[in-house]
């Protein structure tokens, strides 16, 4: 019966594919991976899937019809998509926009920010084995979806800035019932890391997975909390205000040793950051219009190219965007997404792990399959 | 019945517009008639009048305070002379000739660099002048242009200053730009993603394959030349059962069914 050739600890190689239809991989993500029974030798993201060719798009459209695709890139943060080509396009045309502008846009982002991150918290959980966060944080989302709603009519594919402001004044009462969710969240934020922080199982399968050194992540090219996680202080938030952040008081947290559970811990304080922010947001709301005066045609002056980034949820999102003189419409318009360039590094984080790190791993990176295809 | 709908709107439709410039111009004529009594010194001194107050409100507008940036109109960046920019010198006293062009637009710093010499030129930039991290890595189609048909541009970041700065090449058509994977390992997908929409080869690149359509797709969607509403891939997925340029014909599908029949 036995082969005296073959004794337990021979490898033996074994390619699967994992995805793209698995509701692990967040969407159309297939990963080829080459195991020796459990241990994975080998990974090899192949993404694509879901390639629309917005950027090819951009170039047929006027710069204000490139907004509402925008939105369907990263699909579960569109405030800050939008908030990215909008900041990119005023830097182009030299517009200034009104304080109440910005704070809106701030206000916006922020309650974005926290949507993405509770989004990403479930399904990181829900992964990993731990479904009741799932039911928790979808509560919370839903009450900043309504928000959404509630201003612009839509609850996930936003549209909700313009080149120049925002297109909406904010409905009656809609600040007090955007306070009343800012106040109430930290205790929120505080279940969740009641069923998860100390939690015995999640620590396990959560530090020391996935180990990236600060060096290693600058290599990478890691944004967002990927690279906060392995200590590197980065935010452009902070570096290159934009909007208003200048004028917010609001600390970037940072991870120690660059592992899942560090990744974990630097988001949810991230969110605790994004309360704050909102809080003084909503207290310093200035009066004025929500929208400067710009031209009804918007047309770039000269040929040349400006690159606008700001800090989305899943990392540094930057449009580049050419243009030709007395342009309408985009030369070329080239998106930075993070998760792209993210997803880069997952085959050096999960090479010696198991196969259930990997998804660990995906979950980590926090990856939108919109984002990673366009 | 349905031939006289069409023709019923249009005919009611200039009767309308008639009786509007009728009302309209009722008041206007009996205005003039009052107006017509003023004397020509009359005339003279309400001219006078009204030039006084234009001066005046003129002058109000001037003493006022400076209108917010964002009442005013837009003032667009402009291109500037930027061989002054310390990098563009630190390059040039390095590796002499090197930096065709320096422009600085909207803030941001762009130097023109010859493409045969990206590898080292980018290794400068990051082992002498500290740009540890690539931004971003992308190109741009001018299919007129003569002097070669692809921009590609490097995006640096410094972290010591939060300094950002650009690179731009010239690339011709067919003719392969060196990879900087050895320089940056991130640029690995920028540049598979270049190469699969652009079609421009990295050389030296450890595994230069399409990344966003799929291997077999024929040609290279960012281009300028290729339609926008794109192109019949067919099953071009199986390249080696159906050549790229497209899949199966459906002239054939059809003729294939009616034999069987």
């Amino acid at each position: 019966m036995t082969d005296p050739e073959r004794s337990l600890f021979d490898v033996e190689e074994m390619e699967i594919n994992f995805g793209p239809q698995h509701p692990a991989t967040h969407g159309v993500l297939r990963v080829k991976i080459k195991l020796d029974g459990e241990k994975i030798m080998e990974a090899k993201p192949i993404i694509g899937y879901l390639h629309r060719g917005t950027e090819k798009l951009f170039e047929t459209m006027d710069f204000p019809q490139c907004i509402p695709h925008t939105d369907r890139m990263d699909y579960v943060a569109a405030a800050t998509n939008n908030q990215g080509f909008c900041v990119a396009m005023e830097k182009l045309l030299g517009i200034t926009i009104p304080p109440r502008a910005a704070y809106i846009r701030m206000i916006l982002a922020e309650l974005q920010r926290l949507a993405s991150h509770l989004v990403w918290l479930a399904t990181h959980a829900i992964d990993i084995g731990a479904i009741t966060p799932f039911f928790y944080t979808f509560r919370e989302r839903d009450a900043i979806l309504d928000l959404f709603e509630e201003y612009c009519g839509a609850r996930l594919t936003l549209n909700t800035m313009k080149i120049g402001g925002v297109p909406f004044e904010l409905p009656d009462g809609w600040l007090d019932r955007c306070s009343e969710l800012v106040d109430g969240f930290n205790s929120h934020i505080d279940e969740y890391e009641n069923l998860l922080t100390e939690n015995r199982i999640w620590k396990q399968r959560t530090i020391g997975i996935g180990v990236v050194s600060a060096e290693e992540a600058i290599e990478w090219g890691l944004t967002g909390p990927p690279l906060r996680g392995s200590g590197v202080q980065w935010d452009i938030r902070k570096i290159f205000p934009y909007d208003r952040y200048d004028e917010i008081d609001f600390k970037i947290p940072i991870g120690k040793t660059g592992d899942t559970y560090d990744r974990y811990l630097v988001r949810m304080q991230e969110m605790r950051q994004s309360v704050r922010i909102l809080r003084q947001c909503l207290d310093r709301l200035p009066d004025g219009p929500y929208m400067a005066r710009v031209p009804k045609v918007l047309r770039a002056k000269d040929a040349g190219m400006v690159y606008g980034s700001v800090e989305a949820p899943k990392g540094e999102l930057g449009y580049f965007i050419v243009t030709t003189e007395k342009a309408t419409a985009p030369y070329r318009c080239r998106v930075r997404p993070p998760s792209f360039i993210n997803l880069q590094m997952l085959p050096a984080m999960v090479e010696g792990h198991l196969v259930a790190d990997l998804v660990a791993v995906i979950g980590t990176l926090d990856i939108v399959l919109g984002e990673i295809d366009r | 019945m349905s031939d006289d709908k069409p023709t019923t709107p249009p005919e009611e439709a200039p009767v309308g517009d008639q009786k509007a410039p009728d009302q309209a111009t009722a008041p206007e004529s009996e205005e003039k008639k009052e107006k017509q009594p003023l004397s020509d010194e009359e005339k003279v001194a309400k001219i006078a009048e009204a030039k006084a107050r234009a001066a005046a409100r003129k002058q109000e507008s001037e003493e006022a305070e400076p209108k917010d940036p964002w009442e005013e109109k837009p003032v667009p960046p402009a291109h500037e002379d930027a061989s002054d920019d310390s990098d563009a010198v630190a390059l040039g006293g390095q590796v002499p000739g090197v930096v065709l062009a320096a422009d600085r637009y909207a803030g941001e710093v762009t130097l023109s660099v010859p493409a045969d010499r990206i590898v080292e030129i980018c290794r400068f930039f990051k082992n002498t002048c500290n740009y540890k991290f690539l931004v971003d890595l992308t190109a741009v189609d001018w299919p007129e242009r003569a002097e070669g048909r692809f921009d590609v541009f490097y995006w640096m970041h410094r972290f010591d200053d939060s300094k950002r700065l650009r690179l731009h090449t010239v690339v011709a058509e067919d003719v392969p730009i060196q990879s900087v994977t050895e320089v940056w390992k991130t640029a690995n997908w920028m540049e598979r993603e270049v190469y699969d929409l652009f079609g421009i080869v990295f050389s030296d690149h450890p595994g230069l394959e399409r990344i966003l359509t799929w291997e077999g797709f024929n040609g290279h969607p960012l281009r300028k030349d290729f339609p926008i509403e794109g192109i019949d891939t067919g099953a071009a997925i199986y390249p080696d059962v159906y050549p790229p340029g497209g899949g199966p014909q459906a002239e054939e599908a059809d003729e294939e069914a009616g034999g069987a029949e």
